[in-house]
């Protein structure tokens, strides 16, 4: 479904952010990528939604070669990819609601299907209470759970979680990884880095391991190894 | 765009206006001062044609005709002239209203009155006063009289024309001319120079307010929205700072002049300020109307898509 191939990054100031990293993902799959701060696994995520072009290799969704998308088509792609970020990356002006209402607009769907999947959604990341509040208003778990609601919502294929857990206290993670947990039992392809090591362990799936811009390990069922 | 779209886009983009308050604010301000600037040139223009004009309706020539001259030749000169383009009005003289102005002129001079008496007859020729649009048509005026010189002669063969008084006054109507000629062109460049200055400031303050949305832009497009959704609503957001600038100018400018005709319209010297504004209400609208909506929509346009050309 997703494929990596011999995928290298160099930044113009000569950083090697991947070394000829090859990785496939399939559907269904709950996938978490790990690593060092800087081993290359945000790199990555941005090369999977087009925000970063690799030095060399391809990178491909279904049949797509991200590389040679335009613009519009990489908007395209990006409505069918949910996405989940450390820093939350909420629009600030607007409501709860209409953050999760946005990524519904921009995907052209109707003000009656907004409607009834917004407050559905929300139920079940629990906050329909806080519909109406603004970001600011909100706790960082909160905040990561409208994130996680606002990814869903167009009940995407793949959920692409990067570090979502980094700025939470543990209960809150537990809360996240639960709700991403559920999400793939729902058939939707999760993908997750963290350097988070109990996360991992509690989840004993597939565990990509990420050094220095390689692939050095790639597990089934595998546990946090540094 | 589809309906549905464009409903969306100025939902969002009214609803960003209010919901940043201070950053709308300030917008709409520099907006207002620039509006301001454009609509006070409008007026200063307006005053600077008036009183040029004004100056210009005391420019003429006068063509004063020998006494033998008939009224019928004098008239023929005065159907030939009136049919020139550079003409703009022709006033005829006669002989005895000459005569009469003359003796109101100098009532109180008994002495220059009795040598008129003495003289038995009116020694006073008829004459035209001649206004022409431009100043600078007088020289053709003249040079027409002067060229034409056969036609003017009477049956007798006599000159008709005993003198015209536009070599004495050429200097001040060259003068004058190139005194016109400049402060209007000094006035376009002022003009020009200041919009330009404000259209900068505008379009700078404009750029500002979406720099620091410029975040939000990211997570726009990383969510997937299309350009038209991210640019869309800070074009309504502009165009509705336009548009209320627009507004308060126009209100301010009818209060304000209205406020200087009652009470310091001698500033203007007989320039009906309300009164000009008044009768050019709709252009001055429209041009207002129109800089908001432009200057506000573009700026907006240009400086979102800074952030989307990557």
């Amino acid at each position: 479904m997703i494929v990596f191939e011999k995928i290298t990054k160099i930044y113009p100031d000569g950083t090697i952010a991947l070394n000829e990293a090859t990785v496939s993902i399939g559907p269904k799959e709950f996938v978490s990528i790990v690593g060092h701060s800087g081993a290359g696994k945000t790199t990555l995520v941005k090369m999977l939604l087009g925000e970063e072009k690799p030095t060399s290799g391809k990178v491909f969704y279904e049949s797509l070669d991200i590389n040679k998308l335009k613009k519009s088509d990489i908007a395209k792609l990006r409505r069918k990819i949910g996405t989940v970020f450390q820093d939350f990356r909420l629009l600030p002006n607007k409501t709860i609601y209409e953050n999760i209402a946005f990524a519904m607009e921009i995907s052209g769907r109707s003000e009656d299907e907004i409607h009834s999947d917004v407050p559905h959604v929300l139920e079940l990341v629990d906050l329909l209470h806080k519909s109406m509040n603004f970001p600011h208003e909100l706790s960082g778990g909160e905040k990561q759970r409208v994130a996680i609601a606002r990814a869903i919502v167009n009940q995407p294929d793949v959920v692409v979680a990067d570090e979502p857990t980094g700025n939470l206290d543990p209960i809150n993670t537990n809360e996240i990884i639960k709700i991403l947990k559920k999400i793939n039992d729902l058939g939707t392809t999760v993908i997750l880095t963290t350097h988070n090591k109990g996360v991992i362990d509690s989840l004993g799936r597939r565990v990509i391991t990420i050094e220095k811009g390689k692939v050095v390990r790639d597990d089934p069922t595998g546990r946090y190894v540094m | 765009m589809s309906w549905l779209s464009t409903k969306r886009v100025w939902r969002s983009g009214l609803q960003n206006f209010f919901r940043n308050g201070l950053v709308s604010f300030s917008s709409v301000v520099i907006m207002t001062i620039t509006l301001f600037i454009i609509t006070s040139t409008i007026l200063l223009g307006g005053f600077l044609k008036y009183s040029l004009d004004k100056v210009k309706e005391k420019v003429d020539i006068n063509v004063y005709f020998s006494t033998t001259a008939t009224e019928q030749e004098i008239f023929s000169v005065q159907k030939s002239l009136e049919v020139l383009p550079e003409v703009s009005s022709v006033e005829y003289t006669s002989r005895d209203q000459a005569l009469k102005d003359f003796q109101d002129k100098h009532s109180g001079d008994e002495l220059t009155l009795q040598a008129i008496d003495e003289l038995g007859y009116n020694p006073l020729g008829a004459s035209l006063n001649i206004k022409a649009k431009d100043p600078s048509d007088y020289a053709g005026i003249a040079n027409f009289l002067e060229g034409n010189s056969t036609e003017l002669l009477s049956s007798g063969g006599s000159k008709i024309i005993d003198k015209i008084n536009y070599s004495q006054n050429k200097v001040v109507i060259d003068r004058l001319t190139s005194i016109i000629n400049s402060t209007n062109m000094i006035g376009l460049w002022l003009a020009v120079i200041f919009i330009i200055i404000s259209i900068v400031i505008t379009f700078n303050t404009i750029r500002l307010t979406i720099f620091m949305a410029k975040d939000e832009i990211s997570v726009m497009r990383l969510v997937g929205a299309s350009n038209k959704y991210v640019k869309g609503p800070f074009m309504v957001s502009g165009i509705l700072s336009g548009l209320i600038s627009a507004f308060l100018i126009i209100v301010l400018f009818a209060v304000g002049t209205f406020w200087i005709s009652v009470y310091h319209a001698s500033y203007f010297v007989g320039f009906d300020l309300f009164g000009y504004y008044m009768s050019n209400f709709f252009y001055i609208l429209g041009i207002i109307g129109g800089s908001g909506i432009i200057l506000g929509g573009f700026s907006s346009y240009l400086a979102a898509h800074k952030y989307l050309k990557n």
